[in-house]
């Protein structure tokens, strides 16, 4: 039955009559793959037909095929049945997911490894050889299309009648523009529109109001709101102060300690910020200037605002100036006071960019 | 009238001409059938991120289907209770819809998720597997180049896709991508206002997103991949050298059915094991981060693994700003350098690796046959360098996790990884050189004096010396047999390599045939016990 050709006849003998009665399939194929240039120099079943092994993975690969019935048969039944509605703290729905998961990937699994007992263990195992047919070159057909490729150009006369090519350059150079146009006159956008990147949602309002700051919730802030060493975020008290409109604003109002604040106060007079503070109480931008994420974890002992996201650090009681991590520029101090109903206002806008840095920031 | 008998036997063999007699399908077809294809396990990690993507799109597809890309403000009243009536993006109300009031939602959520990391996953490691063996040589430098872009490509499509929920954390990567365009020199505050249609966020980034994640980037991926594919099968497949191996012909099995059976199984087990993980393992839960909102992030904010190389270069970049004094001033700010500038050139260098080498090493011929990595000392010393200057970058990316949880200084850990950069990867090629070289050494002194057999004879004058087994038989050599040469292939350097165990019993419970007699081979006990037990006088009485 082992069927173990180490040697073949020479290739480019003469072709078999395929219609030949005596020639069985084998000869066929193997006449097809001589054809193909391919030579099998080695074909041997791994199991006998008939045998004991024969039978039993003939048995595993049924079983799997089985297995993968019984699971995706499960799927259904649980996709169908199971309570799957969230509902806080009751659990059943908890296992839902994780059941399709099981049930779906069992019955892959296991129409996967049937499929790959079959092919590995039950077919003949095999060794043909291709032939690549990559390094003879064939010069002739280079010649012959590249030839055909120049008298082609000739035909167009391009080199006689140059005037042709120019021409249909200066047609062709405005219709691609055409193409890109609506591209990019839709898409681009002016980027200094309203100044916006260089203002934020404190810029006082037209009649000169001063934007008071406000919680989360929209409630403005007395200055005792905030113990010491205490930290809040806080908004522009305009519409839409909090939310992702004004993705610029959110700042970071910090209630120092006595003599962290005559440090930062120092810190102030040195940059020209003398009135920034008020009182024992600074207000940094919480837009990190590195890449913009929220730099907010703020270390109360050493004064230093973290930034989560590339671990730019800032010391506060130096106007918020990067000691150490990416960040390159300090925070921007915001100029704050307290109106005379006692709330916290901002006396203007920032007077740095806020945000990541860019090229025309300065 | 009378009906033909209808000849169902005959039926396909019919339908076949047919068909033949309009399309002359069955040359080509016969081609298909016969085509050889050479087998190694390292040939299928390519296959790993093309299943993971098959998985990518029937789960996309699903997941589109209740996905709203818009960043219009909704009341959040889904049946996630902790999060009702919160102000959020319609685009992550209908993402936590996907995931709880979808039914089997969630599990194609995750099943699409973990499916996009198997994708990139398998993409690093068959890159790993081209380079290693330099089957990116010559004439497969085109696939080479598709093979990078298509890391890159997917890095796209990955990124914007988990950008789409629009939770607390996607936002947090978006914020930084707007950064990251804003920090290019002369257009960035162009390109970013262009892209997000306004300040950051504006809204309808996530729009845009969403069509570049399930039309633009997938068809680009598709034609990539529909051309990676076709020129493996035009310039057909690599090999290991090998008996019967030569540059010129291809040795394995036919495509059908065997090989094609494997793959189908292979595909199943793949997405079984996709499938496993969406379920069983929870990912990205989105209903944990919130809505996005500029003011709030965490602690331990990571994005996917593949994007974390970047996230590191980020942290280790000091903080170098240039400013241009011409006018009002201009600045480049440090973001620049590892975000735009060194991805820019980790493209180039990959893209231009293979001509790279090949105008180092004068080469150029075709190369079908694959090397061993230990034959290619310096390719796989500057493959290691690349590999630990993208890990050390990588384990950047997670620093102030691993600050944390080892209780290190996150500074320390930002110097470390500053230091590492520049003197891990030099380590690394050294090492790795060396480590090729005795490789190659231990190669060739088999070859020569065979393998180590454990065996350690006393000789008559008192000495003691280890028996080896040579692999070549006598030919009049001094110590008494033949030098091989070496062919690029794996030196068998165990006795077990040489059959020295004989062949396993089959069979689980029992066994399932009579076992073949086991060869009597030198160091080990024939399978019959020896009749009677002899008194050991020398090491002799065992061969």
């Amino acid at each position: 039955m082992s069927t173990h050709t180490e040697h073949q006849a020479p290739l480019g003998q003469e072709p078999l009559d395929v219609n030949d009665s005596k020639l069985t399939r084998f000869d066929i194929v193997r006449e097809g793959l001589r054809r193909d240039d391919i030579e099998i120099v080695h074909y041997e079943p791994q199991v006998l037909p008939g045998t004991k092994a024969e039978r039993r993975l003939t048995r595993v690969v049924a079983g799997f095929f089985l297995i993968t019935g019984l699971a995706a048969t499960a799927f259904l039944a649980i996709y169908i049945w199971w309570p799957w509605k969230y509902e806080a703290g009751r659990g059943g729905d908890k296992f839902y997911t994780p059941l399709l998961g099981l049930t779906l990937g069992v019955a892959l699994l296991a129409v996967g490894f049937g499929i790959l007992t079959w092919g590995k263990k039950l077919l003949p195992k095999e060794v043909s050889i291709q032939d690549r047919h990559e390094g003879a070159v064939d010069s002739d057909s280079r010649t012959i299309t590249g030839q055909t490729m120049l008298y082609m150009a000739d035909e167009l006369g391009v080199k006689r009648r140059p005037l042709l090519g120019i021409s249909l350059l200066a047609g062709l150079a405005p219709v691609a523009a055409v193409a890109a146009a609506p591209l990019v006159g839709g898409l681009i956008s002016q980027p200094h529109k309203n100044n916006q990147m260089f203002t934020t949602g404190f810029a006082a309002a037209d009649g000169g109001q001063k934007i008071r700051l406000v919680r989360e919730d929209g409630r403005p802030i007395r200055p005792a709101d905030i113990s010491t060493g205490g930290q809040l975020t806080v908004f522009p008290g305009i519409e839409h102060g909090v939310s992702n409109r004004h993705a610029d604003s959110p700042t970071l109002l910090i209630h120092l300690r006595d003599s962290d604040a005559q440090e930062s106060r120092r810190a102030n007079e040195r940059v020209g910020h003398g009135d920034y503070m008020w009182g024992n109480y600074a207000a940094f931008s919480k837009i990190c200037t590195h890449a913009g994420c929220p730099a907010s974890l703020y270390e109360q002992q050493t004064n230093r605002l973290l930034c989560p996201c590339h671990q730019s650090q800032f010391l506060i009681t130096d106007n918020a100036r990067p000691v150490f991590g990416p960040a390159s520029r300090r925070l921007p101090q915001l100029p704050i006071e307290v109106d005379s109903e006692g709330f916290f206002v901002a006396k203007s806008d920032y007077t740095e960019t806020v945000g990541p840095d860019f090229w025309e920031r300065p | 009238m009378k009906r033909r008998k209808l000849d169902l036997a005959a039926m396909p063999g019919k339908a076949a001409e047919e068909v033949d007699d309009r399309f002359q399908v069955a040359t080509p077809l016969r081609r298909l059938l016969n085509k050889v294809f050479p087998d190694h396990w390292s040939f299928l990690l390519g296959e790993i991120a093309l299943f993971s993507f098959i998985v990518l799109l029937l789960t996309g597809v699903f997941l589109t289907f209740f996905f709203e890309p818009a960043m219009t403000e909704v009341v959040y009243d889904g049946s996630y209770a902790p999060l009702q009536g919160t102000p959020m993006s319609a685009a992550y109300a209908s993402s936590l819809d996907i995931s709880f009031d979808v039914r089997g939602g969630l599990v194609m959520r995750q099943m699409h998720h973990w499916a996009a990391l198997l994708f990139m996953a398998a993409i690093v490691v068959h890159m790993l597997r081209v380079f290693f063996t330099g089957a990116f040589r010559k004439p497969r430098e085109a696939n080479w180049i598709i093979g990078s872009l298509l890391f890159w490509v997917g890095f796209l499509a990955g990124f914007t896709g988990y950008s789409l929920p629009d939770d607390g954390l996607s936002g947090t990567g978006l914020r930084i991508a707007s950064a990251i365009m804003l920090s290019i020199p002369v257009i960035g505050s162009w390109v970013t206002s262009s892209v997000f249609g306004g300040e950051f966020p504006g809204t309808i980034i996530i729009s845009r997103f969403f069509i570049a994640h399930v039309l633009l980037i997938p068809g680009l991926l598709v034609a990539l991949i529909s051309v990676h594919l076709g020129l493996v099968f035009k310039q057909k497949h690599t090999q290991w050298p090998g008996p019967g191996r030569t540059n010129g012909n291809v040795v394995g099995e036919r495509m059908f059915p065997r090989y094609a059976l494997k793959q189908g199984g292979f595909f199943m087990v793949v997405f079984g094991v996709i499938a496993l993980m969406g379920g069983l393992f929870q990912i990205n839960p989105i209903w944990l981060f919130g809505p996005y909102e500029a003011w709030v992030v965490s602690a331990a904010s990571q994005p996917d693994w593949y994007v974390m190389f970047l996230d590191g270069s980020t942290r280790l970049m000091p903080a170098w700003e240039i400013p241009i004094p011409i006018g009002d001033g201009y600045v480049i700010p440090p973001l620049f350098w590892p975000t735009v500038v060194l991805p820019g050139i980790l493209v180039g260098l990959s893209t231009m690796y293979p001509f790279l080498e090949a105008r180092q090493l004068k080469d150029r011929k075709s190369h079908n046959l694959l090397q061993r990595p230990r034959d290619a000392p310096a390719r796989t010393a500057v493959g290691a360098m690349a590999v630990a200057f993208y890990i050390v970058l990588t384990l950047s990316g997670a620093n102030d996790v691993i600050a944390d949880k080892f209780q290190i200084s996150l500074n320390a850990m930002t110097w470390a990884g500053r230091i590492g950069l520049l003197v891990v990867p030099p380590l690394a090629y050294y090492v790795t050189y060396r480590l090729c070289l005795g490789l190659q050494q231990h190669d060739r002194e088999v070859l020569a004096h065979g393998v180590e057999t454990g065996i350690i004879r006393r000789l008559p004058d008192g000495r003691f010396i280890e028996v080896h087994q040579p692999l070549s038989a006598s030919n009049g050599h001094a110590d008494g047999h033949g030098e091989l040469e070496y062919v690029g292939w794996v030196v068998p350097k165990k006795m077990n390599r040489l059959g020295a165990l004989g062949p396993a019993i089959r069979g689980f419970f029992y066994p399932i045939e009579r076992p073949v007699e086991a060869p009597v081979s030198p160091g080990h006990p024939p399978v019959e016990p020896r009749p009677e037990r002899e008194e050991i006088t020398s090491g002799e009485s065992r061969r």
